[in-house]
């Protein structure tokens, strides 16, 4: 048998059910295999007692004939914006450094409930904000891939980075996610997983660190499709805690997996063909076409015109909401204070909030205030909500062509830490075509399609209509069995 | 639209955020990149557009009118909520003196 190591959620749930092996047993390998994995630093805590505590009870209940629940005996990496209780929670943040919060987010708790144990909490950017995950206080995560023939440290995407960064280098069999512009996309597409965000309002936010509400949305991160529907049925539902939850059913999105696309049509909107893609993601993204075909699908050709607006309008929509959900931090009810001598209450806010910021939160809250202040409003904030309308409605008339829209997940494969760092613009550009689907609350996931020239992996991305993560699943999956990628970092961590 | 110096500073005290002399440096050119870039959407023409305000249609719901229906967001736990306070004091979070 191959090491438990390498295997994914499913022939781990599977596997402990059947008696192949335990839950201890694959939380130890586990646990062993993160200690092992500092170079990468992708967990910004440790939690191998959680691990070995959840693989007990599924051990204990197998013993008793219980059922172990979707994610039963398998230890995930929990992305460190997600409330966990008695677990320091620090979305990567100085402010925030000792957190330890007294409730568990809804999310993280259903999948406590479906049978899941965690390895520790994953690295992030800092407040989810950053597509490098060189923005996190508590340092740069690197990839486990490296550019054939460098030994530079690659970026594993952010702002999810310590998750790929987990799942690629298979520390953890699967982990969480949030995506407000990409952030579970991107960083899946940079290290050759998959990764889905669900329609907006599928998963509660309820205990997810905020940063832009109408678009922050958790989903989750894995090596294969299957096991992406398995983690999403456990991580979805209505919550009453969350104004925005959806009040429906969880489709069984496993038992429905299909990749039979006869009938389906895939829409290729022309507007993602955009100056600076790299040659090798348009051939990725052909490819893709030819695999989807080959499954039974059409390919349409669709047109977003309003694509190029996406991405301008999502830095202006996303800084409001963040400088208003970041006011929280002020140093008197939770995380740092500083308090200088003889300072009053304003003066503590301005130092705690300069000392426990990073420059991108900082930049960002700036733009935030700025686009939302008296006589500025209408011209940035309004007209980027106005824009946001039409984004989704381009999505909408789409949909009556196409079931689905295939596109790449990223302009360009994983780039060197620190290559891109000059110029936030040109980091924020990584985004370009994650942003859309966010803007539009729509499910899209990225599964990788093929390594470029460098050894490097390129994603796809397939954006589906409101409510029809089945429908992406499903054209993943399909990607997923024509791809066959089975391509692994080397281990040098 | 630029930004200058001193209108970067007045945005960093509405924020409640001290900057020094080097950050400000620092960041009125970058502020300035990424505000020139955005400007990009005064091009489209948005007369007669709604601004987007809930993405998913979703109705907001009332919650029943039960007093501490879910014991998780109900009252009666001020040491939760005091835990994690940098200075708490006799049950309250504690700031500096504000009233002279």
């Amino acid at each position: 048998m191959s090491e438990l190591t390498d295997l994914g959620v499913k022939a781990i749930r599977d596997g402990v059910a059947g008696g192949s092996f335990t839950a201890r047993e694959v939380a130890e390998a586990f646990n062993a295999a993160v200690a092992e994995a500092a170079d990468l630093n992708a967990f910004i805590v440790t939690t191998p007692d959680h691990a070995l505590a959840a693989a007990d009870a599924a051990d204990a209940k197998r013993a008793r004939g219980e059922d172990l629940g979707i994610m039963g005996g398998v230890p995930i990496g929990m992305k460190d914006l997600f409330a966990t209780r008695g677990v320091q929670t620090t979305a990567a943040s100085h402010i925030l450094e000792g957190f330890t919060p007294q409730y568990e987010s809804t999310v993280s708790q259903k999948l406590w409930d479906a049978g899941a144990g965690m390895l520790g909490k994953l690295n992030l950017d800092q407040f989810a904000m950053g597509s490098s995950n060189e923005t996190s206080y508590f340092g740069n995560v690197s990839s486990p891939w490296k550019k054939n023939g460098t030994n530079a440290a690659m970026s594993p995407g952010g702002s999810s980075g310590g998750s790929s960064s987990a799942v690629a280098a298979r520390i953890a069999p699967a982990a969480t996610g949030t995506d407000t512009g990409g952030s579970i996309r991107q960083p899946a597409a940079f290290t050759g997983i998959c990764g889905i965000k669900p329609t907006y309002g599928r998963c509660s936010r309820w205990g997810v660190v905020a940063f832009a509400s109408s678009l922050d949305q958790a989903g989750p991160m894995a090596r294969s499709v299957e096991d992406c529907a398995i983690m999403l049925e456990a991580m979805a539902g209505f919550d009453p805690k969350d104004a925005t939850s959806l009040k429906l059913d969880v489709p069984q999105w496993e038992a429905g997996l299909s990749a039979d696309l006869k009938g389906k049509k895939i829409g290729i909107p022309k507007e993602y063909r955009m100056d600076g893609t790299d040659e090798a993601i348009l051939k990725s993204w052909e490819q893709g076409k030819e695999w989807l075909r080959d499954a039974g699908a059409e390919i349409v050709d669709i047109s977003l015109p309003h694509t190029k607006y996406a991405l301008p309008a999502y830095y202006i929509v996303a800084p409001a909401e963040a400088s208003s959900n970041l006011a929280r931090y002020d140093g008197v009810r939770y995380g740092l204070r500083d308090l200088p001598d003889g300072a009053g209450l304003q003066d503590m806010y301005a130092a705690t909030r300069a000392a426990g910021f990073g420059d991108e939160v900082k930049r960002r809250i700036l733009i935030g205030t700025y686009v939302l202040s008296a006589g500025f409003y209408d011209a940035y904030y309004t007209q980027a909500q106005k824009i946001r309308t039409l984004v989704s409605q381009d999505f909408e008339q789409a949909f009556g062509q196409c079931d689905a829209i295939l596109a790449p997940t990223t302009p360009t494969a994983s780039f060197p830490l620190g290559s891109l760092n000059e110029d936030p613009l040109t980091m924020y550009l990584n985004d370009v075509f994650a942003v859309p689907a966010s803007l539009a609350g729509l499910p899209a996931m990225s599964v990788p399609a093929m390594v470029n020239d460098d050894g490097l992996p390129l994603g796809l991305q397939i954006v589906g209509k409101p409510f029809d993560e089945q429908g992406v699943l499903n054209t993943g999956l399909a990607i997923q069995q024509r791809a066959g990628f089975d391509a692994q970092p080397d281990k040098w961590w | 639209m630029s930004v200058t110096r001193e209108e970067v500073a007045k945005i960093a005290s509405l924020a409640r955020i001290k900057m020094g002399d080097d950050e400000l440096d620092t960041m009125v050119p970058e502020l300035n990149n990424i505000l020139n870039w955005v400007e990009q959407l005064g091009e489209v023409d948005t007369s007669g557009v709604e601004p987007m305000t809930a993405v998913i249609p979703n109705s907001l719901r009332l919650r029943d009118d039960v007093v501490d229906a879910d014991p998780l967001t109900a009252g009666g736990r001020r040491e939760d909520v005091l835990a994690n306070a940098p200075a708490a004091e006799h049950g309250f979070f504690g700031v500096p003196k504000v009233i002279e």
